[in-house]
């Protein structure tokens, strides 16, 4: 059985985390993760609510050394969670704050454990070890599960650290949640396993993301978003020094890049990956649109369809986006990304399908047919909102809004929702994507129209 | 209400109104009817879009720490008052 090592940290003393500007040993971390796994009920599959990110990690890491499986939704809305329920009748939820909408049998991290005594050991854990499952939405409503294995994450997690030069004494800030495969990577595992240390903070207003930035100390790290780094660029005078920018969930602009690299006075990398592969390449958005594989990753084009192997990569994976192999052969580390699969919605980092939401939103009763739209102008690094036309005689927009927050995510919800007679469906039953986008043109130019049933 | 508060009040719902793009006249918005969520529907990347307006047109920003951060956002009323009691310009 080949193993390896939970943290990469050496020291007892070496720090792990950053509680604002206190500092959290490797002694008292793998302390307080022998007293959450000595308190867990005895469910296998775990649903990690923690906001705090320390706390997430605490729990993540209680979780991997006791064999239980973390469950990555996309989205934790009741309808998510039933699916939950169904894929793992024994899933119980982490939480560490006290309120908590989630209808699931509820594990409270502790407020206060007790100190550590002696220096306890660094557990290893097998490499074939289920650590997580990662969901994609699935075409049918149902969320498809993606295994992740102990050896691939920390591999992958290795590898990103020797592209982004990242090793002990570095200080890593996330404005991303842990929940989803971004924040999981690029802020808890990557620190984990470059033995450098987290922030346990997750701020969100640009003047909090700048205060915990200068509260920690340098080389420190700035993991974030399109959306979050033009926020605080927009919003913030004056900036700290950071030592490496990271985005990732969208694609970020030239003028962006260039404008966070001047102010911040750093380096901003990009990395691209998806659920199946986790993170395959990154690129210095600044010097040039290509994307470079990660460290022994490679793609290789299959006829029409390109494959990810190598590296971390248990089994070769077929990618779903738009990518074109650099050189003339067959396999190459270098690409262009021209596009994400057609079907795929990203907003602010949270991803799901079209065909995910059509599916929810048709099985509202009340709905007789419904169609999402993906906003038709481009906004670079802002935030487009999706459209939906629907065909609901008997419902209210309020109600029709109601029934979706219960199905998908907020940020999903559609803005606008106009009402309709008929979808302009053709023999077949499909639905033309530029003749829906006509319909709703015209509505929204007599928006009264649209807003009546 | 003051008469200034009203139209400060007004003037802010406008913002909101015209940052987020939505679908309504700045006088459908309840003065106190919850901002996020089930009220008005915002979620939070529509607050984040709300920090930056406050910040760009009143001269102040927002900061999670304080401790009334959930009731800023509660209603207009509310985002209105602590507009009135923070603002620089």
């Amino acid at each position: 059985m080949s193993t390896l090592p939970l943290i990469a940290h050496r020291r007892p003393d070496d720090v792990i985390a950053w509680r604002g500007s206190v500092p959290v040993s490797v002694r008292q971390f793998l302390g307080e993760v022998g007293h959450v796994v000595g308190r867990l009920p005895p469910g296998r599959h775990v649903l990690n609510l923690c906001g705090d990110r320390y706390r997430f990690t605490v729990a993540l890491a209680a979780c991997i050394v006791s064999g239980r499986v973390s469950l990555l939704p996309s989205t934790h809305t009741p309808e998510m969670v039933r699916q939950m329920r169904h894929i793992a009748a024994d899933v119980f939820c982490i939480v560490d704050q006290d309120e908590n909408s989630v209808e699931l049998p509820t594990f409270r991290y502790p407020e206060s454990l007790p100190p550590t005594v002696g220096s306890p050991p660094i557990p290893d854990v097998d490499c074939e070890q289920l650590i997580a499952q990662v969901f994609t939405s699935g075409s049918t409503g149902v969320p498809v599960p993606h295994g992740k294995r102990w050896g691939s994450l920390v591999r992958n997690a290795r590898a990103e650290a020797e592209r982004l030069g990242i090793g002990a004494d570095f200080a890593i800030l996330g404005t991303v949640p842990p929940q989803h495969m971004y924040g999981l990577e690029s802020t808890v595992l990557l620190p984990l396993q470059s033995g450098s240390a987290l922030h346990a903070g997750r701020p969100f207003y640009p003047a909090d993301i700048c205060a915990a930035l200068a509260n920690l100390p340098r080389p420190r790290v700035l993991v974030t978003t399109p959306y979050h780094l033009r926020a605080v660029l927009t919003d913030q005078a004056t900036l700290p020094a950071v030592d490496l920018l990271l985005s990732a969930t969208a694609p970020l602009s030239q003028d962006l890049a260039n404008e966070g690299e001047s102010r911040f006075g750093a380096p901003l990398y990009e990395i691209y990956g998806c659920t199946e592969t986790g993170q395959l390449a990154t690129r210095r958005t600044t010097a040039g649109a290509e994307w470079q594989t990660l460290p022994a990753v490679h793609l290789r084009r299959e006829g029409q369809t390109i494959v990810a192997e190598g590296g971390h990569i248990d089994s070769p994976t077929c990618l779903a986006d738009v990518i074109e192999l650099a050189g003339d052969g067959p396999v190459s580390t270098t690409f262009l990304l021209h596009g994400r699969h057609a079907d795929l919605v990203n907003i602010a980092g949270k991803r799901t399908s079209l065909a995910y939401l059509n599916h929810q939103l048709n099985a509202i009763p009340g709905v007789e047919d419904g169609v999402f739209l993906l906003p038709g102008e481009d906004r670079p690094d802002g935030i487009g909102r999706l459209a939906a036309l629907v065909v609901a005689p008997g419902l209210t927009p309020a109600a029709l809004t109601q029934a979706l927050r219960e199905r998908i995510d907020p940020v999903f919800l559609p803005r606008p929702l106009l009402f309709v007679d008929t979808l302009p469906r053709n023999a077949t039953g499909k639905l033309p994507s530029q003749i829906t986008r006509d319909l709703l043109a015209s509505l929204q130019a007599q928006p009264a129209a649209g807003m009546t049933a | 209400m003051s008469q200034a508060t009203q139209e400060l009040q007004n003037e802010v719902a406008g913002l909101i109104v015209s940052a987020l793009n939505l679908d309504i006249n700045a006088d459908e918005i309840q003065a106190d009817a919850p901002l996020y969520g089930e009220g008005l529907g915002l979620d939070s990347i529509d607050i984040l879009e709300v920090a930056l307006v406050v910040s760009k047109h009143f001269g102040f920003q927002l900061r999670a720490d304080n401790a009334d951060n959930v009731r800023i956002f509660s209603s207009l009323a509310n985002l209105t008052r602590h507009i009135a009691a923070n603002r620089t310009k």
